[in-house]
């Protein structure tokens, strides 16, 4: 009885340090977003409150708190209290299979992979109920054109898991990561490359970034499906994209990286050298330059048109991904050096 | 062979590289923002901001009431009223003017014979109360006193071009 309860104990605590972790991560997303698309666009972005602006994004989270949560007396209240928390629920529910280091993940689930592509693929209901429930012709649009868009490109990005599926032979995280060891040559962005290139781009569209923020685009829909939200439940569902972004980040990371795996090993010199950096800051290091790729895309691409949209995820990223996966199979299959020997 | 070659690049995401290259360099670049209440933009002697009366070097107020200044303002946001003094000197007995109505054409500063009515170049004023919007004479000649040597200075710096 006793061991239950330290084993659930332990449990919890693990989860608590995730989401605090996580949160506090959310939140110094959106200050560094507004300051390196600031720098991008030669302004210095926000510094007034504590030093360097360290402390917006504190005041920023007080405000939204503060804020009235408004209902529209039309709309369905159930699904439009519940649309938020089924955001934001999927994203931070997809960080239990992460992987931060040799043995510290939450939860080793045998079917890691399918599990994260389950609960990102789930995090479109959010939009769309939320869309739908708002009652309001803006957000009907932006919820139609998510759910569109996640269709078309949980497809392309479906075969991309499944050329990582077939490299590493599993389904299991931490064996996908153990697959790739071997040093940076042997990561799975160089054979897997259109795949990679293709999650990427499905990964951004996914969690409605800049350039596929369609589902938001504020110049055309206001702000898309959450227009009729404000204070906590907007806040939410601003938690749940930034929680997408660091999750989609960490995801090529671990799929397409080597996740924790140091990126010196294998080279004579420097393998010792780096030895004693624990996995989780590679992991950490690979995690941020995808999450700051985010920030750069945003400051550097206008956003597609709606049939350009369609257009890229079925003519090009379905095929691409269709044909590299049977260059993995007959890859696989001939046990090609180095990757697959 | 053209055509091949257009494929392959965009395959290989060349212009977004490019885009992408740009905006990386601008990253790096000196930022251009200014911070405003420490930092301000240089302004032209020209400059039309708020109103102040001025006066005399020896304390006495220029504005003689001609009232050229409230028949021209297009707004007709000034308000005078006029009164000989004690000593037989006509001077104002109201001179208000209404900051709401006010388009800062400064007409009413062309039109003063005396260099009285003057715009200043500070454009960061503001007021707390309603019915503050409504500046009297004493406030514009209390903003005169106290901006005079700016006030100055930018008069004689244009006067060539008057």
């Amino acid at each position: 009885m006793m061991t239950e309860i330290l084993l659930v104990g332990g449990i919890l605590i693990k989860i608590l340090v995730i989401v605090v972790v996580l949160l506090l991560a959310v939140a110094y997303l959106t200050f560094l977003e507004r300051k390196v698309v600031g720098y991008i666009q030669t302004r210095i972005g926000p510094n007034r409150v504590g030093p360097y602006g360290l402390l917006q994004p504190i005041a920023d989270v007080l405000k939204l708190l503060n804020k009235e949560l408004i209902i529209p007396r039309e709309s369905n209240q159930f699904l439009f209290i519940i649309a938020p928390m089924i955001s934001i629920g999927t994203a931070i529910a997809a960080w239990a299979v992460i992987p931060f280091d040799k043995i510290q993940v939450l939860a080793n689930v045998n079917a890691g992979i399918l599990y994260l592509f389950a609960l990102s693929s789930l995090g479109v209901y959010g939009v769309l109920i939320a869309g739908w429930a708002s009652n309001s012709k803006y957000a009907m649009f932006g919820a139609l054109r998510a759910a569109a868009q996640s269709i078309s490109y949980e497809i392309g990005m479906g075969f991309a898991l499944v050329g990582v599926m077939m490299a590493a032979g599993s389904l299991n995280l931490q064996t996908i990561i153990h697959a790739q060891a071997g040093g940076f040559w042997h990561w799975y962005w160089l054979p897997l490359m259109p795949l990679f290139l293709s999650y990427w781009i499905c990964g951004i569209a996914e969690t409605n970034r800049l350039p596929f923020d369609v589902a938001e685009g504020e110049s055309e829909l206001v702000a898309g499906f959450h227009v009729e939200y404000s204070g906590t439940a907007f806040a939410l569902f601003f938690l749940a994209e930034y929680t997408n972004m660091i999750l989609i980040s960490a995801i090529i990371a671990i799929l397409f990286f080597g996740g924790w795996l140091s990126p010196f090993e294998g080279i004579p010199g420097l393998q010792p050298l780096f030895a004693w950096v624990p996995g989780l800051v590679w992991f950490l290091l690979k995690m941020s330059f995808f999450i700051f790729c985010y920030l750069w895309f945003r400051g550097t691409f206008p956003r597609y048109r709606y049939d350009q949209i369609m257009r890229l995820g079925w003519k090009i990223l379905i095929p691409v991904t269709l044909v590299w996966i049977i260059v993995i199979g007959l890859a696989v299959q001939w046990h090609l050096p180095p990757w697959f020997a | 062979m053209q055509r091949l070659i257009e494929i392959l690049k965009s395959f290989a995401l060349w212009d977004l590289l490019q885009g992408l290259q740009l905006t990386g360099r601008y990253l790096f670049r000196g930022k251009t923002t200014i911070q405003y209440p420490e930092e301000k933009t240089p302004t032209s002697p020209r400059f039309r901001g708020l109103h102040a009366l001025r006066r005399y070097p020896n304390g006495e107020e220029r504005c003689i009431a001609c009232k050229l200044c409230e028949a021209v303002c297009p707004a007709l946001a000034i308000t005078i009223e006029s009164e000989p003094r004690l000593d037989g000197s006509r001077r104002t007995t109201l001179y208000e003017i209404d900051m709401f109505k006010c388009v800062y054409c400064g007409f009413c500063e062309e039109a003063c014979p005396v260099d009285s009515i003057v715009l200043t170049s500070f454009a960061d004023y503001h007021i707390e109360n309603r019915g503050e919007n409504i500046f009297p004479k004493e406030k514009l000649l209390a903003i005169g006193d106290q901006y005079e040597p700016l006030i100055a200075k930018d008069r004689k710096e244009e006067a060539p071009y008057r």
